[in-house]
């Protein structure tokens, strides 16, 4: 099944965007109609691109449209401001035990990266992936 | 409200089962629940499944049901919220027999997982699918993640940590070797989980419930009207719901499960109970860890000391608090839309002492844990003895 289109065209997948409440303050990813304390009075707010690793695993078993990247490092960033963004680690070296260089608490930085590809055509999916500092 | 009992239960075998159908198995559950309590009809009927569109391309899962079931024209329909659609759907049957809308209500559970479908791709879609499953998280990815927040929350050494979750696997292996309808009966050690291999770090094979096919049901009544069909009468008294954050990574506190505790809370308060008066309970062992994390949200240990609760065989048949006398969803199997049915199953067993070599001795009240995504969603029930 293909990803829906809409997904792949959502703004936030590529430049980091997000939403701040006017009334709490709240940063929101992704961005929101309505903030958690029931405000609709959002700002436009851009993310730090800069954070560090708050958990992390290694999947060995991805999704199909994954399984020619196996196994994958999937983390949780805890960015610079306190908002969290689950993104996939890359730029590490092929076959390594992960586990010497991911660690909690190690600082990352979000990049541009294509996610994999999809269909008989190969589309390529794109958005942010983190990568170690 | 009304006082709601439950009269009847049924239950399918648990596994791999290559020539059962959706229906097949959700028809088998539901005819034996309906010969357990003895009832001439039903007036309504609920169906928990989460994803027998991804799995096998059926959805409208309430009319199929019911004509299979012979039971047309009764009203029926398909409840979902990921793994606590069939906590869910007990939950909504417990409040239309409640409400004096109908006396006699089904409540099944059903998931046809073995149909050669990707089953972890249409397990992601209980996550957020723009930001979860889009980045290729697994669940067992998911509760890898909270895996390792624990252990840092708690700073846990890596091996002590590793062979006290092992031991979650292997206690109710035990308790499924008990169990004749569980999936996976052979007793295990800690070793074998620890030499298992590996799926989401730290999470192996061992840690993780299996993917299953299977079903179950049960009958609800008023509870003055229970006594026309059983002598044991087991009453619903308190449930409970909530739900959390989509997204593991939003999550306040990524090794806490807030959406338990809160629907914990409204379980215990319906039921005018605090956790010390539950006698054992069927909680949502999907993955070890996760079963670590509920027992604390459940308030059966504090915070942090769930983690040394089945190695230390608290949580064992004769323990202070028997958890997963089933087998659990790691042992009796996950077939993820069955299981919170299977879960209400287990307790009406456990009630009415018929439980066999599994049974916890003076078992009058009963709790069932049923939880959905990564703690997004989550049942609690009460069941106890009148």
């Amino acid at each position: 099944m293909l990803t829906p289109r809409v997904y792949k065209e959502i703004p936030q997948r590529y430049r980091l965007e997000a939403n701040k409440c006017k009334k709490c303050g709240k940063v929101l990813f992704p961005p929101r109609l309505v903030c958690p304390c029931g405000s609709e009075e959002l700002e436009f707010y851009r993310l730090p691109s800069k954070g560090k690793i708050a958990t992390y695993t290694v999947v060995r078993t991805p999704p199909q449209n994954f399984s020619y990247q196996k196994p994958i490092v999937i983390a949780v960033v805890e960015l610079e401001d306190g908002t969290r963004i689950m993104a996939q680690v890359t730029d590490l070296p092929p076959n390594a035990n992960y586990h010497e260089y991911v660690k909690v608490g190690a600082p990352v930085e979000l990049v541009f990266r294509k996610l994999f590809s999809e269909g008989e055509a190969g589309i390529h999916v794109y958005g942010y992936k983190c990568r170690l500092l | 409200m009304r006082d709601v009992a439950v009269i009847g239960v049924g239950i399918t075998q648990f596994g791999e089962l290559w020539t059962k159908s959706l229906r097949e198995l959700f028809v088998e559950a539901a005819l034996k629940a309906i010969k357990d309590a003895g009832v001439d009809h039903i007036d309504s009927m609920y169906v928990g499944c989460m994803t027998s569109g991804l799995f096998a391309q059926q959805e409208h899962l309430g009319a199929l049901m019911a004509d299979y079931l012979g039971q047309n024209p009764v009203p029926a329909v398909r409840v979902e919220s990921a793994c606590a659609s069939g906590g869910y759907a007990f939950r909504l049957g417990l409040f239309e027999v409640a409400s004096g809308a109908s006396d006699i209500v089904l409540v099944g559970g059903v998931e046809k997982m073995h149909t050669g479908a990707d089953a972890t791709a249409a397990l992601a879609a209980a996550a957020d699918a723009e930001y979860e499953s889009f980045i290729g998280v697994t669940f067992p990815g998911l509760y890898a993640m909270i895996a390792v927040a624990y252990k840092e929350k708690y700073n846990i050494p890596d091996d002590v940590f590793r062979k006290q979750l092992a031991m979650v696997a292997v206690k109710n292996h035990e308790n499924g070797s008990k169990n004749p309808n569980a999936q996976f009966r052979a007793k295990i050690t800690v070793d074998t989980v620890l030499n298992s291999t590996l799926v989401a770090d730290p999470l192996r094979l061992f840690d993780c419930s299996p993917v299953t096919d299977g079903a179950a049901a049960v009958i609800l009544c008023p509870a003055d009207m229970a006594k026309k069909y059983t002598d044991t009468i087991i009453k619903v008294s308190g449930s409970g719901a909530a739900t959390s954050t989509i997204q593991l990574a939003q999550r306040e506190d990524m090794a806490w499960l807030d959406v338990v505790e809160n629907a914990a809370k409204a379980a215990y308060k319906m039921a005018g109970v605090e956790p010390k008066d539950i006698d054992f309970a069927e909680v949502h062992d999907c993955f070890t860890i996760a079963e670590v994390c509920v027992i604390e949200a459940l308030g059966f240990f504090n915070p942090g000391e769930g983690i040394k609760a089945a190695d230390e065989g608290k949580t064992a048949l004769d323990g202070e608090i028997p958890i997963n006398t089933s087998g659990g969803l790691k042992s009796k199997g996950h077939p993820v839309g069955a299981t919170g049915v299977a879960q209400i199953v287990e307790l009406v067993e456990q009630l009415r002492g018929s439980a066999g070599e599994r049974q916890v001795k003076n078992a009058r009240r009963g709790l069932a844990q049923n939880m959905g995504g990564s703690g997004a969603s989550c049942t609690v029930h009460i069941l106890e003895v009148v």
